[in-house]
């Protein structure tokens, strides 16, 4: 049963061992008192049944596994993207501790935050005291440009006035005068990491445009929203914006600061939006979001400046694509580059070579709300059918927009949206209507181990594959990047279903 | 249009805080100004006399039957009544659970973001009780209201609460822009009333803005669920309102930080009025017994 240092044996097979089968029965049989194998058999049988779907979807009270995450880690993804700037969240330590190991086990990078660590003291008395010292050993230990400050469901709770307290904290000396130290107030239990990501970034913007004159300029603003690849995205997005000769200002650019070089050196930031220009962004001509859903607030704010918005939902596919290069070179007056045509090109034969095997089959999504759009949209036009579609933070505007969507295609007709819900239903969904794949993060592992719909890994977070984060999925090349991913899936699975000799397999085929 | 005016008004339970301010808002809007109420009391009854019954549609009830307040539009919780005054009540949980305080901030949250502040004149905030948490100073955050308006009278548990209101004024005065507007006192007709809250007044660098004699047609109003102004329009309680109406929309601009006094400090006010006499100290824990003993042995 003990280890031998020279064969160190992973959990997996260590508790395969007989030793460890022996005691997990004889703790099963002794003390556990489990119902027989036959109930527990029928019982989950049950479970995947119309009438168990139909009292799942009457459930009120109870969430099971919800597909989202709470505003202050939309906060910190924010905060990590401009240049020398600490994510600072006012609240207790765990809470700070969960954003930097999700962050850290999607990007396998390590991320810097820092909490004001309140305890049972400050939610009596407030947590005053813990944001004069927290900004003070922030600033003197981790010697950042900016202080982005968030906070958390107990902060919000006993009613903590940010702006209130850092004034306070600035003028006991916490940070010098002129130091700037934006805020948003995140409560974890409203909204979701996207509102999160909204509230934080109008903070930071609003920080910096408050007060000020806009003289209107050229320059783009580019918002990418929450996105669990945004390393690969934004270095796409830059890519595209320079072969265009656009000149951009990204606004959380966290593409460095997630993908640091090993070359000895810890950076604790590296890139990000910098302060310059995050101030003189006012001056854009216009600001264009990726993710309409991320930023409702925020651009309705650029908005009142003067500035022209626009906003996509995650544009992923050829029409997607285009409409995004499309808004780009009306709103900058610059052609589209030959180079992209070109990308275009090669993306439309890539998808007509692989046509014959998507057309037709059924995709289950769920994610954040604009991404669950840009993939149906891509699937719809690549004559898959996004059967059932699920956002957990997606509210009623997107239900009625994802509906328009689906009649806007005639591989739409059986398609559904359904806002709100969480991946227990989606298992109920699976059950019973099922469909030949699932698209989610990684949590999707246990719908697919429950209903065997074979799971594709795209959205946030993933923490079971590797890298994939680098790699971009907007724009031609990105779009390229998620067909492959879908295709591969496809094969692995048409593999495994022909692989007994003279059984499944009759044709010795080896081509696809 | 003229720039929006965020006032509140705070003040000890059953002061008559609720009756001043909407009868001081009923005569605001009969000078014209475009108004809106929001109660920040979990009993709801900041707008009972405006709308002639009590708001049951309140936006934490209507949050909590919805899901969630994003669920909510503003047309569901805003009520209209007398002259035209818009009024909605934040609500919140029965005494004994929950978190009124995070209520209040919810509230005026959603009030914020779904633009009920656009074309209004006058926002006003009718908080209960004490500051007693971080939730019931939401009103006096930076942004919100510019005034506050202490409802108080002579009794000795008023002026303390005014003393502890204008503390939690002084923690926002200094980060943001909020400022005591002054005192209104009504009328209790307790010993000296009027020179005591003049006192006061003074005491916490601020003024007796308007001192609300004590009239029976505020019962009569009441119990018709109705402002003096609507009942009794020509009554001279009427008139008392519009006064105290006039007086806080001149007052724009001229609040102060207040500067709140120790407990020790508000009683030697009390005694040198000759209201509280002096403690004899060398009598304070001792029981009959002891002191009929030490009587005995001088």
């Amino acid at each position: 049963m003990t280890q031998d240092v020279q064969n160190v044996v992973d959990h997996f097979n260590l508790f395969r061992s007989p030793e460890y089968k022996d005691m997990f029965a004889d703790k099963r049989k002794n003390f556990e008192f489990a119902h027989p194998d036959e109930k527990v058999e029928e019982t989950a049988e049950w479970t995947k049944g119309w009438e168990y779907r139909k009292l799942n979807f009457e459930r009120e009270a109870l969430t099971v596994n919800p597909a989202k995450a709470c505003q202050p880690l939309g906060a910190v993804f924010v905060a990590v993207g401009f240049e020398g700037t600490i994510p600072f969240v006012h609240g207790s330590q765990g809470c700070v501790a969960y954003y930097r190991s999700h962050f850290s086990r999607h990007f396998k990078e390590p991320s810097s935050c820092v909490s004001s660590s309140m305890t049972e003291d400050a939610a009596v008395f407030g947590g005053l005291n813990n944001m004069i010292d927290g900004l003070a050993n922030t600033h003197s230990m981790y010697k950042p440009k900016m202080i982005a400050v968030s906070t958390t469901c107990m902060a919000e709770v006993i009613g903590d006035d940010l702006n209130g307290f850092i004034s306070t904290a600035r003028e006991k000396g916490s940070v010098p005068a002129d130091f700037p130290v934006p805020y948003a107030h995140t409560p974890a239990f409203v909204g979701s990491h996207i509102t999160g990501y909204d509230n934080a970034l109008k903070g930071i913007v609003s920080h910096f445009w408050e007060g000020k004159e806009r003289t209107p300029g050229e320059k783009i603003n580019f918002i990418g929203g929450f996105d669990g690849y945004t390393v690969g995205n934004l270095r796409e997005v830059k890519r595209i914006f320079d072969l265009m000769g656009v000149n951009y200002t990204i606004l959380a650019d966290n593409s460095d600061v997630w993908d640091t070089p090993a070359d000895g050196e810890f950076r604790m930031y590296d890139g990000g939006t910098t302060l310059d220009d995050a101030k003189a962004a006012l001056n854009a001509k216009a600001t264009i979001s990726m993710q309409q859903y991320c930023t409702e607030k925020t651009l309705d704010y650029i908005a009142k400046t003067g500035q022209e918005t626009v906003a996509f939902n995650h544009p992923v596919g050829v029409a997607a694509t285009d409409k995004f290069l499309m808004e780009l070179s009306r709103i900058t007056g610059l052609p589209i580059p030959d180079a992209l045509t070109k990308e275009r090109g090669r993306l439309v034969d890539a998808i007509a070579d692989s046509s014959a095997h998507i057309h037709g089959k059924k995709f289950a999504i769920y994610g954040d709300p604009d991404l669950c759009y840009g993939l149906a949209g891509f699937l719809l036009e690549l004559g898959a059918e996004p059967t059932h579609v699920l956002s957990t933070n997606g509210g009623k505007e997107w239900e009625i927009k994802m509906q328009a969507l689906f009649d806007s295609s005639p591989f739409g007709k059986d398609c559904h949206v359904y806002p709100g819900k969480d991946l227990w239903h989606m298992r109920s969904l699976l059950n019973t209507e099922p469909v030949d794949f699932l698209i989610g993060n990684t949590y999707g592992k246990y719908l697919e181990r429950d209903t065997g719909t074979p799971l594709i890994r795209i959205g946030f977070p993933v923490f079971d594959r590797h890298h994939h984060h680098r790699y971009p999925v907007w724009g031609y090349q990105g779009t390229m990047n998620t067909l492959v991913w879908i295709l591969d899936k496809i094969f692995d699975e048409m593999d495994k279903s022909t692989i007994v000799p003279a059984k499944t397999d009759y044709s010795f085929d080896i081509i696809r | 249009m003229a720039k929006l005016r965020q006032i509140a008004f705070y003040g000890k339970g059953g002061i008559g805080k609720s009756t001043t301010s909407q009868n001081t808002l009923a005569a605001l809007a009969d000078l014209g100004q475009k108004i809106l109420i929001v109660g920040c009391d979990p009993k709801a009854d900041s707008t009972r006399l405006i709308l002639h019954a009590k708001a049951q549609d309140t936006i934490l009830s209507l949050a909590a039957e919805a899901g969630s307040v994003e669920d909510l539009e503003l047309e569901d919780v805003m009520k209209i009544g007398y002259k035209n005054i818009k009024c909605v009540e934040s609500g919140g949980p029965e005494p004994g659970v929950g978190c009124a305080g995070r209520g209040v901030i919810t509230s005026i949250n959603f009030l914020e973001e779904e633009g009920a502040y656009d074309g209004i004149d006058y926002v006003s905030y009718d908080v209960l009780g004490d500051v007693v948490c971080g939730g019931f100073a939401m009103p006096i955050r930076e942004n919100k209201a510019q005034e506050i308006y202490i409802v108080m009278s002579g009794e000795m548990m008023a002026m303390y609460a005014a003393n502890n209101i204008s503390k939690g004024i002084l923690k926002y005065a200094n980060s943001g822009g909020v400022r005591l507007g002054g005192l209104v006192c009504n009328e209790r007709q307790t010993d000296k009333e009027l020179e005591l809250a003049e006192s006061l007044a003074a005491k916490l660098g601020t003024t007796l803005i308007h001192f609300v004699p004590r009239d029976n047609v505020v019962q009569h109003a009441e119990l018709r669920r109705m402002t003096v102004l609507e009942y009794a329009p020509d009554s001279k309680q009427a008139q008392e309102y519009r006064d105290l109406a006039q007086k806080i929309h001149n007052n724009a601009g001229n609040g102060t930080i207040p500067t709140p006094i120790t407990m020790d400090e508000l009683e030697d006010m009390l005694m040198e009025h000759g209201i509280m006499k002096p403690v004899d100290e060398s009598i304070v824990g001792k029981t009959a017994a002891e002191l009929a003993a030490e009587a005995a042995a001088a």
